[in-house]
């Protein structure tokens, strides 16, 4: 091979790794897995009711999108997963910080939440709608439990890495309890919990999706539900799609927030 | 025994350390860390504290800071007891132990903000500070992308900006190598001949010790006692010259002759 043709060959692996890595290989798979598809179901491998083709997916949803009933549920499931997700974090969030604060609250309260960890939501979840209704309120009771115990490891696990010294330099200052939380312990937690906290926000969207299925009146979940039940497969993969869609979008709005707050990780390491 | 502590009288005393001893008390059992520490520092003056490893020193530190109550004895500052942690005293850790989170700025900012300093205000002296300890064009720098020694001009502008009384030193440029360190020192005797605190300080470097002191104290192996003060009467300002001075020189050699019999 002449010289010339390894030099080529040098760019075309650093245009690899630059570009195609960050911007082209993800979605260049996801073609492809499409293409697969394609070609399966025009080798007629699968019955069409098993597995319909893409252009008939991509059919169903924008119907469900025109008669506007995809949104109407969108809009229910995004609400649950809203508020489920909010009250989930916030009282994960505030629950860590005590039990990493005070030995007495730790010991209190660890063995009921890991009972409440280890208990399947998907086995409580009737006895929630029971109690509190099949409407939304019970589903954002579901996603806030489901939510609940990454954003509550992470907030302890975050908080007992705050550096002695800081603690007691803030001491030295006099800092009370308020203006330690808001100049030290915040920040400090801030990575790790921010971390639980892309965890907690794509399960919300199973949380919300659990609750829809054991009690189908509204919703993404419902929507697949029915579809399941009319032998509509075109729309419970329309719909899959969607939910998958919403679980990225709050996955990235995480990851966007990570970004904004913690741009001062980014200072000291050359951009790597 | 006539040895200097009781040279000095009360009232010249501002930071008075009386029969200071303490235990932590451990699973593998019971650690005596200091013995009946007791000795009296002079407002204004920079005395340096120097003994073997694990000696004591930053648990002497601590008790000074009142961040740690002894379990015999007390501490008082300008003869009111300290009992818990002050804005008079100001800390300087052995890290630079700066929140990495924040710029070079906001570092420096911190006591003000808890202090509640009006924004004008501490906008002034900051910058004040930031032209003082030399970090002009760092201001906007996160601690990650400084060396160890503006880490340590960091720490230093952090513990003067509110302006206490005391300054307590835990061996602030232990983590500097031994270049970075004089310079180190030089600044220090610099900017403290600007601004007079009573300073207290762990090294342990001995010439550092004789270098910026008025005296050096000299700490037993653990439980840490005080065995021998040595009053430094060497003319100010000082400054690196000095290292190589038959004065200093024999100053040094006397302490280092100490601490071996100690
Ligand atoms: N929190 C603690 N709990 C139990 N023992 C401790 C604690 N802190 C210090 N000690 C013990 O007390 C003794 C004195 O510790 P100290 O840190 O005061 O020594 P030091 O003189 O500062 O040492 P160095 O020069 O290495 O910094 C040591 O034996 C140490 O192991
Ligand atoms: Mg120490």
């Amino acid at each position: 091979m002449s010289n010339q043709h390894k030099r080529l060959g040098e760019i075309v692996i650093i245009w690899i790794r630059t570009v195609w890595l960050r911007l082209l290989l993800a979605p260049v798979l996801g073609i492809s897995f499409l293409v697969v598809w394609a070609a399966v179901v025009e080798a007629d491998v699968y019955t069409n009711l098993v597995l319909p083709s893409p252009g008939e997916v991509a059919e169903r949803w924008y119907e469900l999108y025109a008669d506007g009933l995809l949104w109407r549920h969108t809009e229910v499931t995004l609400y649950e997963v809203f508020f489920g997700l909010g009250y989930g974090v916030l009282v994960a969030f505030v629950t860590g910080y005590f039990i990493a604060k005070s030995r007495i609250v730790a010991s209190l309260l660890t063995p009921y939440l890991v009972a409440l960890q280890a208990v399947p939501i998907v086995a409580v979840a009737p006895l929630l709608i029971i109690w509190f209704g099949p409407e939304t309120q019970s589903k954002v009771i579901i996603c806030a439990l489901l939510v609940f115990f990454p954003m509550l490891v992470n907030t302890v696990i975050g908080m007992r890495s705050i550096p002695p010294d800081l603690r007691d330099l803030l001491r030295s200052l006099q800092a009370n309890p308020l203006e330690t939380f808001w100049y030290l312990e915040l920040p400090a937690a801030l990575p790790v919990v921010i971390g639980g906290l892309k965890v907690s926000a794509t399960l919300s969207v199973i949380g919300a999706v659990v609750g829809e299925f054991v009690s189908p009146n509204e919703g993404l979940g419902y929507l697949i539900a029915t579809g399941r039940g009319n032998y509509d497969t075109p729309q419970v993969i329309a719909t899959v799609l969607t939910l998958t869609a919403l679980a990225l979008l709050l996955y990235g709005l995480a990851t966007l927030l990570e970004y904004a707050l913690l741009s001062w990780q980014r200072a000291g390491n050359n951009g790597l | 025994m006539q040895s200097p502590m009781t040279r000095m009288t009360d009232a010249a005393a501002f930071l008075a350390v009386d029969n200071v001893s303490h235990t932590y008390a451990g699973p593998a059992g019971d650690v005596q860390a200091l013995a009946n520490v007791t000795f009296r520092v002079v407002r204004e003056s920079f005395v340096c504290l120097v003994g073997p490893s694990g000696c004591g020193k930053s648990t002497l530190l601590r008790a000074l800071a009142g961040l740690l109550p002894p379990s015999q004895g007390q501490v008082s500052l300008d003869t009111q007891p300290v009992t818990r942690p002050q804005r008079r005293i100001g800390i300087i850790f052995q890290k630079a132990n700066l929140m990495p989170w924040r710029t070079v700025y906001h570092n420096l900012q911190l006591p003000l903000q808890i202090s509640g300093v009006p924004a004008r205000e501490r906008q002034q002296r900051t910058e004040a500070m930031l032209t003082l300890t030399g970090l002009d064009g760092f201001a906007q720098a996160y601690p990650a992308e400084l060396s160890g020694g503006m880490a340590q001009r960091v720490a230093l502008g952090r513990a003067l900006i509110h302006d206490p009384e005391v300054l307590l030193m835990d061996e602030p440029f232990g983590a500097l190598d031994a270049l970075t360190r004089e310079q180190m020192s030089a600044e220090l005797l610099r900017i403290w001949s600007r601004h007079r605190k009573t300073v207290f300080m762990v090294t342990h470097s001995i010439s550092e010790a004789v270098l910026l002191a008025d005296r050096v104290l000299v700490m037993s192996p653990r439980p840490g006692r005080i065995v021998f003060d040595l009053e430094i009467p060497l003319a100010r300002p000082r400054n690196l010259e000095l290292l190589h001075q038959p004065a200093f020189v024999s100053l040094t050699e006397k302490l280092r002759h100490n601490i071996r019999t100690s």
